[in-house]
């Protein structure tokens, strides 16, 4: 393939960059979907209606799923490049660098908790959402009982009930805060829109979008989690 | 001051090294790293056995031949410095100090602590330079250039191309030393004419070598001796992608 976007370490640094951006554009809309369930089951229920199996939201669906496996395709291309790159023979000694964050290099770990995470989320909520609706079904046994396919808040509700969930979920949340401080300010960089002067300010952001995303999605575990500690919902 | 080295020995490219620990003992605070390694060999060659290869020449920061892997760290601790400016008041008496080559598959072990750093040579060669007759000294100010794309660019051009970038990066990548070069030229009037093909073909020859992808760990600019920033790979990302955008 004669292409600089898989040929060469720039173009395959961009294409990385490109399908994080829409990613974390992604995350932010599901984030704020999210949110709604706090305030009315109602409301979150009509969203999930809206993104069943409509063809837009299949469609949606599909070029998401594009975007993941590029995005991991490419990091697994790029780091088996990188490894290959370092030499059979490494270091006895390393030290930490200075301004060199954990993150930045460990993007790949960081990354891989995230894809299970997801896969964890997508059997809890797709598999019996969506999926349930595309293999013709309305409903799907859950913890004992019946949830339609569209009642979003009711799978919430059972999920953040159990605390084991409500943990896995926090630790996938946190490795994405991790994820996200390097990889939104990196993209910047590797798209060329970065300088001294904006180093420190697209930091800065990068570290204000993690933190919104890490507490926008958290809230949602932790309030339904307290909800169904004193059985308010 | 006494210390306890331990360095990397290897006979030549095709052998497996190791390390082996020497003793160095009444060496002055004031006395430079290569200059103790120096005392070492003197006393090496006085015991009848093979003294320690490490490049080095200028031994003023200058010239980029020397390198050394110290404690971790390439070019030792402190920033902004090269190995022949590291001083051994920088360690603590009784030190165990831990000396290796420059790891990088694009930078192979030739002895001991010696490394091939033609790699870089040859990223040169593929267009690190400037299409213009070379002979007589043009006017200096024939052509204005702004006060902030000189400093820009001599920024840039202050990379003596030692190899600490890559060496410390841990993909293996040599971006900050094309991106310096690029940069230190496309700031210029003179290089801009050439400046996608120049992108383009160092990048090329940059990957051809073997050398990594940057991931921004940010740990070249780091430990790079001369301070070099990763805003100049920004300028060079900015520079190739628009060449190839303009294919």
């Amino acid at each position: 393939m004669n292409c600089f976007l898989y040929n060469s370490s720039v173009g395959k640094k961009l294409v990385m960059s490109i399908s994080g951006c829409a990613l974390v554009l992604f995350i932010i809309f599901h984030m704020s979907m999210n949110i709604t369930a706090i305030f009315s089951a109602e409301a979150y229920n009509m969203i999930c209606e809206l993104l069943g199996a409509n063809w837009y939201a299949l469609v949606a669906t599909l070029g998401l799923a594009a975007l993941v496996v590029v995005h991991i395709g490419y990091a697994l291309l790029l780091t088996w490049n990188n490894y290959r790159a370092r030499g059979t023979q490494r270091y006895a000694v390393t030290a930490k660098e200075p301004g060199v964050t954990w993150a930045s290099k460990n993007m790949l770990v960081l990354g891989f908790i995230v894809l299970v995470g997801l896969l964890l989320h997508l059997s809890h909520f797709w598999a019996k959402m969506q999926l349930v609706e595309l293999l013709g079904g309305h409903e799907s046994m859950v913890g004992g009982q019946l949830i339609a396919a569209t009642d979003g808040a009711a799978l919430i509700q059972y999920t953040f009930s159990k605390w084991y969930n409500v943990v896995l979920y926090l630790v996938w949340f946190v490795a994405l805060w991790f994820h996200l401080t390097h990889g939104v300010w990196s993209m910047f960089q590797t798209a060329g829109f970065a300088n001294d002067t904006w180093y420190p300010r697209l930091k800065c952001i990068a570290n204000i979008i993690a933190t919104l995303i890490f507490l926008g999605f958290a809230v949602v575990v932790v309030v339904f989690f307290a909800k169904a500690q004193c059985g308010c919902f | 001051m006494n210390f306890t080295l331990k360095i990397w020995r290897q006979k030549d490219a095709k052998s497996k090294g190791a390390f082996e620990t020497y003793k160095v003992t009444d060496i002055s605070a004031d006395t430079s790293f290569l200059e103790m390694l120096d005392i070492l060999n003197n006393n090496l060659v006085h015991e009848g056995k093979e003294p320690v290869a490490f490049d080095h020449d200028c031994r003023e920061g200058i010239c980029g031949m020397c390198s050394l892997h110290i404690n971790g760290l390439a070019h030792g601790p402190g920033q902004a410095a090269t190995t022949c400016q590291i001083y051994m008041r920088k360690f603590k008496d009784g030190d165990t100090i831990t000396i290796e080559p420059w790891r990088s598959a694009a930078f192979p072990v030739i002895k001991d602590l010696v490394v091939n750093r033609g790699a870089y040579d040859q990223i040169l060669q593929a267009g690190g330079y400037v299409s213009v007759r070379t002979n007589s000294v043009p006017d200096a100010n024939a052509i204005p250039i702004s006060k902030i794309d000189a400093d820009e660019s001599m920024d840039a051009a202050a990379c003596i191309g030692c190899g600490a970038c890559a060496a410390t990066c841990k993909n293996g990548s040599a971006m900050l030393f094309v991106a310096a070069r690029v940069s230190s030229l496309a700031k210029l009037p003179q290089g801009r004419v050439e400046g996608a093909r120049r992108a383009k073909a160092m990048v090329a020859k940059m990957d051809e070598l073997g050398f990594g992808n940057c991931t921004n760990t940010g740990a070249c600019q780091a430990e790079c001796p001369k301070g070099i920033s990763i805003a100049h790979i920004a300028r060079l990302n900015r520079e190739f992608l628009a060449a190839k955008i303009q294919d």
